[in-house]
């Protein structure tokens, strides 16, 4: 019998003491658990980092009840870190902001806006600022374009998001165009592209599970992509040696078996010493080193190296701090330049590259012209080996000890394993992320690693490879259907301004190439038929003349200059905090305060929103809100659960990501912004006659919309990116795509994510129905490859190199290649071909070229071309360094980008009088609970609380040195600002010796910034703009400052401070720019 | 059904944490920095209930090399929870029933009849359950009795990237425990040991295990709990003798006769 | 019930999972802990427990009122019983008064005062809290009777079988409240369970005795000074013999002022009632002030030493690895 007093269940049940079921009430448990209850259960991406982790969202009465990992995805099998399990908090958060809010000009607050009214003046301003900034000709070349409006984001959004950006902005003949990726991992698509063919990672997360020693560098792996580190513990498991080379002791050393400090900055000489022991000591895989790279080719004779020259190849230009890279080239042939490079090859002296151009060619291989020469006992003493040995010669251990302050013994632990867990039976793999891009000389290190995993053997096989670990949700994404000024989709080169360029000279240099890129002209053609449709003609050359012109850098570091001396007035902000997250904060809002106008979309009121009303240049007075005529819109953005659509993971996977929920208020997806955006803009100009406006109303323009709020088909688009034939098919391949017209298609890479009218990014077979590999799990580009160049898993002869390591491999009797991944290589081109002289495309790389995007097939420890600051890594001191360049008489990158403006003003290093102003040596990472700028991560309660407030990393003896107090505070200070954080004093950051000097380093997290829940100082005040020649990637991995305690001073008492220490380390607009 | 928390393999990354907050709608418990190495949420309690300790120490940890500086050092992180005893003293003293164990042999609180009397809070060996300020009731970890009921994993163990927390059956957990324990000293770290194993201990065993890199009350852990009503027995005798006293005390004094 | 990818590129479906990971297994050679680092024996100095979360007023205040209830109700019935009704009206009045007061008190703590009948749910032996409950639910009505019929003058009979029945469940409502605070994990409660009785029990009788000295003449007072006398002495040794059995747990309270001045205040309400009391209604009034403040100022005193001994984890951590040492010796010597 059932009572409803407890008690007297108690007295009559088998629960006399009244502790289990007689106490329990008729309330427990009759609520069902809310993924049980859900009406239904919607499959989606975690919108954070670029790991991708898979997510169920559950959906009860149209609203968004909760949000986990979905167990079947082979990346993060059900996991989610802090940031992805708050995403129900993120999306549904009562802190997001849901009202379209307008600040007019020299308004002290916001008002709200209409949101349809709020659209009309964003379309006005648009075209009033086109139409007054309008250049038709730039020096008598034309450009037909503006330099009036920029826009600055997209590694948070789709795909299909970006793809429209790009689509629209080009059309508008907007060329500023930028995204996360210039500032994240661009030196990574130079350093990868031109070692390899392709800028991506060579390889997937799953894979690491197969690796004998994963060295992880320049990454702090279990931080930054924590549910992606499951496969270290894989592979930890099963007899891995994990190592961590990073200045501080983070949570990935503290799994690691080696931890080793290093000083931040030095990397290029730690692996070049590697490379040095390696070749020293005959370690390298001799027949993957043969066959695969470019070791046996000959160099040109009047090739000059850093170490002839004191840190300077031969072909500098100190005027222009540019390189001439024609002595790089290979003995007897003639090399042209890549693609992209190509462009502006035929009037400009060969060599000078215009900045950023570089990145174009690592992200497409570099075609070559003739036959090289070699000399496969690799003894000539012009062969790349030989160069390389001499290169390395004297990257010793201690030089390492000197230069990086690791001890030998420790650095020979390193050697030990790496070498003893390399060769056909075992493999390393090397996992790094912004660690290394993020220095003046960034796509260098990444350059020096893939030597180093050239020589062993290690790419192209199983746990083997290089995994860059990528950023955003879809920062891969927002590379490869660029949001980038440089790129056009698919990594095609913007073109330069040219006199009287048509698209034929624009690909001329293109037709004789060999490898893939080859089939440009196709991709190209077809790219212009996706945008102008039926107008583009062969007559019209495709409207190629549609396309606005560069003419230098346009990167986003280039457009804050422009916004300070007025070129550029309107900016939207589509995504992206600049005001926090960009090297030299302060000069962002500044570059804002100049605007005429400027669109914020986000999620919430970040910083680059705000800044106007509360920023810091409120509070020390430079800035008075009154007198700032910067108009500014805020849209809230939709989130995730929002909007359908596909990021593009770390590893290359598309995966779609399907709408929950509408959104509420005036919340719109970005592709709703974007295409209405452009609808408006149309409708205002139809009827138009002049010149200027005809790319706008020739552009393909009809999306299907659907719903209340008339969203755009987030397919439709991914349909066009796809591409279709001339009957309106989908297209399968990018080896379909025709340069005649017939073809249609947004993005080649892409090709095939729409194949037979299916969406395979939204593939989801459980990872436990299928192989480790897990082909029908989302979709991989290029073709659905998982590792990259896994031709080179396979000897020469076909066969795997070792049972144990089998990946791909020639199947005799089939007569094609076959294995546990799609071929990276021609199907049916067996190992024993060799091309034709004279042979053209893919069919003049033979059967043993796995590299097929590279001209000769090979990978390239020698870069002959493509990397603007040298064919070989050097090691060069950050921009401000208390250390001096023990290597070369050069302390820093002779070809580093600077800009020198009295906001932006460098340190002295080294021995240079001043330099121990600024004594201490300063990083910037990031920590597992907080995300990027903050703007996904300070406003969200769950995270912010968990780490609230700024700090800063001291060491014990930094600490005693200096009088900072545990848990008190501290202001670090160097030539551009001062910011103060809570000081946290630990044994994880080491001081180094360095020849008997003793470095010691401060960690700032750069989350931090005054808006949201967790607050603080943001640490990218006290960073100046030096970029990486290549990538113009900032250098915010190193740099110098000094720390006292206390709070900073308020008000102008502040820019006292930094013009006091400026004064005494004699900082002028000259310091550190030295070539 | 229980927990085993593998201390040696977790990263610190605090999901199970923000995990078990986004299930159960714990509020934000506070916004400080607290320079406890990367712990600011400090401890178990209402409006925590999975708790990551981070501990920084110069001692080693197996072979590990940690680099430049002549220091041992180790990194050692460790996701605490509720033990659900299974002698759990807050069920024991809990006046109105409000805490009771579930058929999961977990203990759980129900929020509709608890009235925030507190009394387990000091009842709790291990620190672990809590008084909201906001409701007045108690509150602590449910093991995700609604996600037990629907036979889905609590959100932490679901969520922990490194399958750091592992849920179970107990005798199974226990049995992987201590081959882990084997493992993890076989790899050269001694100072492991495992917590809450041995259903001899004070409070018979938890449900939930950890295995730890050093001693208990480095995590702040107690060493050796024991349910406090082990004791009642004699406390209640000892009360009774007391009042006996009292009474007969009385007596006696009224009793004897004068002014 | 997490998931695995099973078939890996070696195909071998035994191989490890990340669960068999162990880190810093490889690396330089083993070397062992260097002895003497053992640390502090903490975290972060940090208390191993969590605060109770009572105010003091309310349960320090429930402590003594209880007490005082309890004492009063059986001294009122003694006194009745032989012919003091003055002492015995004092004493109902006092009793009633007293465990309406603890009763607010007690209610007033709970997070959910609107939830107090929750405490009737169940009957739980193993909580204090509940038994204390269904002894309040017990005594309280027969208290109030008590007193009402001695106020009123109805039911007389009613009025003495109430008075008995209150002054029967007095002692229990007076002591239960030891064992209340004792079954906690807080170590200066818990490690003096065997005296906290006896000495709530002298402390609720001296309470007592010292409020019939101050209410009734002094002519029908004697039991109280005597009472008051007894239960001084009985809380003197109990805090005696508590303070040498508990070891370094008793430190809080061996530290706490409070309780140092209740003793004070006890002993010399006891002495002072017992010389002048007989003599002087005013003495007798002082001394009975004093022994009620007394009893107050322990309670609020074993109160505050409990937290005192909660919020600092030596008290928690070290008798805890003492016994463990200990019952290792005694394994080790088997
Ligand atoms: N939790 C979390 N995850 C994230 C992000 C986040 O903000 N929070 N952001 C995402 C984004 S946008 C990115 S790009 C990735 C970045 O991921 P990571 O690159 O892993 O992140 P960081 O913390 O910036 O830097 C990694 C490490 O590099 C070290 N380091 C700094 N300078 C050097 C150097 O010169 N040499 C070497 N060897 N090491 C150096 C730092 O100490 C740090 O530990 O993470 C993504 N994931
Ligand atoms: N000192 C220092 N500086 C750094 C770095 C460093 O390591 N050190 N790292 C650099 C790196 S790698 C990166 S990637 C950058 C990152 O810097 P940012 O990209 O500026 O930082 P986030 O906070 O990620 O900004 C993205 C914004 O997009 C918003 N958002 C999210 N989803 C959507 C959406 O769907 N639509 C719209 N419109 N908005 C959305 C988010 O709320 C967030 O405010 O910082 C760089 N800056
Ligand atoms: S932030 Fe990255 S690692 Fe974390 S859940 Fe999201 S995708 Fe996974
Ligand atoms: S989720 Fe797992 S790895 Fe992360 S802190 Fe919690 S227990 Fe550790
Ligand atoms: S740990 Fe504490 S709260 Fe949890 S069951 Fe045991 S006694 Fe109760
Ligand atoms: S506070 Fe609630 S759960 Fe805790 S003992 Fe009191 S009634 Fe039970
Ligand atoms: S089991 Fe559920 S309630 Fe308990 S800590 Fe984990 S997530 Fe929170
Ligand atoms: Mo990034």
């Amino acid at each position: 019998m059932e009572f409803s007093w407890p008690l007297l269940r108690q007295l009559t049940g088998k629960d006399r003491l009244g502790r289990a079921a007689a106490a329990k009430s008729p309330r427990t448990g009759s609520r069902p658990a809310r993924t049980a209850a859900a009406d239904r259960v919607v499959k989606s991406v975690c919108p954070y980092c670029a790991v991708g982790c898979a997510q169920n969202v559950y959906v009860r009465d149209e609203k968004v009840v909760q949000i986990e990992g979905d167990p079947d995805s082979p990346i993060s099998r059900g996991r989610l870190c802090p940031k992805g399990a708050s995403s129900l908090q993120l999306t549904t958060g009562s802190g997001r902001l849901r009202k379209v809010l307008y600040r007019p000009p020299h308004a002290a607050d916001w008002q709200e806006l209409d949101l349809d009214a709020a659209m009309e003046m964003v379309a006005d301003r648009i075209i009033e600022t086109r139409r007054a900034t309008w250049e038709w000709e730039n020096a008598g070349r034309r450009v037909a374009r503006t330099m009036g409006v920029a826009s600055l984001g997209g590694a948070t959004l789709d795909n299909e998001e970006n793809y429209l950006i790009k689509k629209l902005f080009t059309a508008l003949g907007v060329v500023q165009i930028e995204n996360q990726a210039r500032v994240c991992h661009s030196s990574t698509v130079v350093g990868l592209g031109t070692s390899f063919g392709r800028g991506g990672a060579t390889t997937f997360l799953q894979d690491l599970q197969h690796s004998d020693c994963v060295l992880i560098q320049g990454s702090n792996f279990a931080e930054a992509h924590p549910v992606g580190f499951q496969w270290v513990m894989e592979a930890k498991a099963r007899g891995a040696v994990v190592i961590h080379v990073d200045p501080r002791f983070t949570r990935t050393s503290a799994l690691a078996d080696l931890h080793v400090p290093i000083r931040v900055g030095s990397d290029v000489a730690f692996l070049g010493a590697i490379v040095n022991h390696v070749l020293e000591n005959e370690l390298f895989f001799r027949d993957y080193v043969l066959h695969y790279t470019n070791a046996s080719t000959i160099l040109r004779e009047d090739y000059r190296d850093a170490e002839d020259l004191d840190g300077l190849f031969s072909g500098f230009d100190p005027e222009t701090r540019d390189y001439d890279d024609d002595t790089w080239q290979y003995e007897g042939m003639r090399t042209v330049a890549a693609s992209g490079e190509r462009d502006e090859h035929y009037d400009r002296p060969a060599g000078t590259m215009p900045p950023g151009r570089a990145e174009v060619q690592g992200g497409t291989g570099v075609p070559l012209h003739g036959e090289p020469v070699r000399d496969e006992t690799l003894r000539h003493p012009r062969c790349v080996l030989q160069v390389l040995r001499r290169h390395f010669a004297r990257y010793t251990p201690e030089m390492v000890q000197r230069v990086c302050g690791v001890p030998p013994e420790l650095f020979a632990q390193v050697c030990r394993h790496l070498t003893e867990n390399s060769g056909p039976d075992r493999t390393a793999e090397f996992v790094y992320a912004v660690g290394w891009t993020q220095h003046s000389d960034g796509a260098q290190f990444i350059r020096t690693a893939s030597i180093l995993q050239l020589l062993l053997g290690n790419i192209g096989r199983p746990g083997g490879g290089i995994q860059a670990l990528r950023g955003h949700a879809s920062i891969q994404g927002s590379s490869d259907i660029p949001t980038l000024f440089n790129l056009l989709p698919g990594y095609i080169p913007m073109p330069h301004a040219h006199e009287h360029e048509r698209m034929r000279d624009f690909l001329r240099a293109d037709s004789p190439c060999r490898g893939f890129w080859a089939n440009m002209p196709a991709y190209l053609v077809s790219l212009l038929k996706a945008w102008w449709g039926p107008s583009a003609t062969r007559d019209n050359d495709f409207h190629f003349d549609y396309l606005p012109r560069l003419t230098g850098s346009h990167s986003t570091y280039d457009t804050v200059l422009a916004q300070l001396d007025g070129t550029c007035k309107g900016y939207l902000l589509l995504g992206e905090n600049p005001a926090v997250g960009s090297a030299n904060a302060r000069m962002q809002r500044l570059g804002m305060a100049e605007l005429d106008w400027l669109v914020v979309r986000d999620l919430n009121l970040i910083e680059s929103a705000t800044w106007w009303k509360d920023g810091p240049e409120i509070e020390t007075g430079e800035l008075t809100t009154s007198e700032i005529g910067t108009e500014v819109f805020f849209f809230p953005a939709a989130a995730h659960t929002e909007k359908s659509g596909s990021f593009t993971n770390t590893n290359r996977w598309l995966q779609w990501h399907h709408r929950a929920v509408e959104p509420e208020g005036d919340a719109r997806s970005d592709l709703w912004f974007m295409y209405h955006l452009g609808r408006i803009i149309r409708r205002k100009l139809a009827g138009s006659g002049d010149p200027m406006d005809r790319p706008l109303l020739d552009l393909t323009w009809d999306y299907p919309v659907e719903g209340e709020s008339a969203e755009p088909v987030a397919e439709a688009v991914l349909a066009e990116i796809n591409g279709w034939d001339a009957e309106g098919r989908p297209l399968d391949a990018y080896s379909q795509l025709k340069d005649d017209g017939s073809t249609v298609c947004g993005c080649w890479i892409y090709c095939g994510v729409y194949a037979g009218g299916v969406n395979r990014a939204a593939r989801r077979k459980p990872a436990a129905e299928q192989d480790w590999v897990a082909a029908e799990w989302a979709w991989a580009w290029p073709a659905n490859r998982r590792v990259l160049y896994n031709r080179a898993s396979a000897a020469p002869d076909g066969r795997p190199w070792s049972e144990r390591k089998r990946l791909v491999w020639w199947d005799e009797s089939a007569g094609r290649w076959t294995g546990h991944d799609v071929p990276d290589f021609e199907e049916d081109k067996p190992p024993s071909y060799r091309p034709e002289p004279g042979a053209q495309g893919p069919a003049a790389l033979s059967g043993i070229d796995p590299f097929i995007m590279q001209s000769d097939g090979k990978g390239w420890l020698f870069a002959p071309s493509g990397v603007v600051d040298g064919p070989l890594p050097s090691h060069f001191e950050p921009q401000d360094s208390p250390v001096a360049n023990p290597l070369y008489g050069h302390q820093r990158n002779p070809a580093r980008k600077l800009y020198r403006h009295e906001d932006n003003r460098y340190q002295p290093s080294g021995e240079e009088p001043g330099a121990s102003v600024y004594p201490y040596v300063v990083t910037t990472y990031r920590l597992t609970e907080h995300f990027t700028a903050g703007g996904m991560s300070r406003h969200t309660p769950y995270l912010a609380e968990l780490q609230p407030e700024m700090f800063c990393e001291v060491s014990p003896e930094l600490a005693a040195e200096r009088g900072l107090v545990h848990g008190e505070w501290a202001t670090v200070i160097t030539a551009r600002s001062a910011i103060e954080a809570r000081v946290l004093v630990t044994d994880r950051i080491a001081p180094l010796h360095l020849n008997g000097r003793v470095i010691h380093q401060i960690g700032l997290p750069f989350h931090f910034g005054p808006n949201g829940l967790a607050r603080g100082d943001a640490a990218n005040e006290l960073v100046s703009i030096s970029l990486d020649p290549n990538s113009h990637i900032q250098e915010v991995k190193a740099l110098s400052a000094d720390i006292r305690p206390g709070r900073r001073p308020r008000g102008p008492a502040l820019p006292e401070l930094v013009l006091s220490y400026r004064r005494r380390a004699g900082v002028t607009e000259h310091t550190g720019t030295e070539v | 059904m229980g927990f085993f928390t593998d201390t040696s393999i977790c990263i610190g990354c605090k999901a199970c944490e923000v995990a078990c907050k986004e299930w159960n709608a714990v509020p934000e418990d506070g916004l400080s920095f607290t320079g406890m190495s990367y712990d600011n949420s400090v401890g178990l309690g209402a409006d925590t209930w999975r708790h990551v300790a981070f501990v920084e120490q110069r001692k080693p940890l197996g072979h590990q090399e940690t680099g430049a500086r002549d220091l041992d050092f180790r990194w050692l992180m460790a996701s605490d929870v509720c033990k659900h005893c299974t002698h759990a003293a807050c069920l024991d003293v809990c006046p109105t029933g409000s805490l009771f164990r579930t058929e999961y042999g977990t203990v759980v609180v129900q929020e509709d009849i608890c009235n925030g009397c507190g009394y387990c809070v000091p009842a709790c060996p291990f620190g672990v359950i809590g008084r909201r300020e906001a409701s007045g009731t108690a509150a602590k970890c449910t093991m995700c009795y609604d996600r037990l009921e629907v036979g889905q994993e609590p959100a932490c163990a679901k969520t922990c990237p490194t399958d750091s927390i592992q849920f179970g059956e107990l005798d199974e957990l226990r049995e992987r425990a201590a081959r882990r324990l084997e493992q993890v000293h076989a790899a050269g770290t001694s100072s492991a040991r495992l917590y809450g194993h041995d259903p001899a201990d004070g409070v018979g065993g938890t449900g939930a295990l950890f295995l730890l890199l050093d001693e208990p009350q480095v995590y702040g852990l107690p060493p050796d709990p024991v349910v406090t009503t082990a004791d009642l027995p004699s406390m209640w005798r000892h009360a009774g003798a007391a009042a006996l006293a009292l009474l007969a005390g009385i007596a006696v004094a009224a009793w004897r006769r004068g002014r | 019930m997490s998931s695995q990818t099973d078939v890996r590129l070696d195909d071998a479906p035994d191989l490890r999972t990340e669960r068999e990971a162990t880190p810093g297994s490889a690396g330089r050679g083993s070397r062992s802990l260097r002895p003497g680092e053992r640390d502090a024996g903490s975290y972060y100095g940090l208390p191993v427990l969590n605060r109770t979360p009572w105010s003091d007023h309310d349960i320090a205040g429930y402590l003594f009122l209880g007490g005082l209830a309890g004492a009063s109700s059986t001294l009122a019935a003694a006194a009745e019983l032989t012919g003091r009704p003055a002492l015995a009206r004092a004493a109902k009045v006092a009793a009633l008064g007293a465990v309406g007061g603890s009763l607010y008190a007690l209610i007033h703590d709970l997070g959910k005062p609107s939830r107090f009948l929750n405490m009737l749910r169940v009957f739980k032996v193993t909580s204090p809290m509940s038994v204390g409950t269904w002894i309040l639910t017990a005594y309280g009505p027969q208290a109030a009777t008590a007193a009402a019929t001695e106020l009123t003058g109805l039911f007389p009979r009613l009025g003495r079988a109430a008075t008995v029945g209150a002054g029967l469940a007095g002692p229990a409502l007076a002591t239960y409240t030891a064992a209340l605070i004792c079954d906690t994990a807080v170590p200066a409660w818990h490690d003096g369970f065997r005296e906290m009785p006896f000495l709530f029990a002298g402390s609720a009788a001296a309470s007592a005795g010292g409020l019939g000295m101050l209410a009734a003449p002094v002519a029908q007072a004697g039991p109280a000074r005597r009472v008051a006398l007894a239960g001084t002495a009985l809380e003197c040794a109990a805090t005696v013999r508590m303070r040498r059995r508990m070891g370094m747990t008793a430190e809080p309270l061996r530290r706490s002022r409070l309780l140092k001045a209740g003793m004070a205040l006890s002993v010399t309400g006891a002495l002072l009632g017992q010389a002048l009391g007989r003599r002087s209604r005013v003495a007798a009034m002082a001394a009975g002030a004093a022994l009620l403040a007394g009893s107050a100022c322990t309670r609020f005193g074993i109160f505050h030493a409990g937290i005192a001994s909660g919020d600092d984890p030596r008290y928690t951590v070290e008798p805890q690895l003492a016994r463990l040492a200990t019952s290792r010796a005694e394994r080790d010597l088997r």
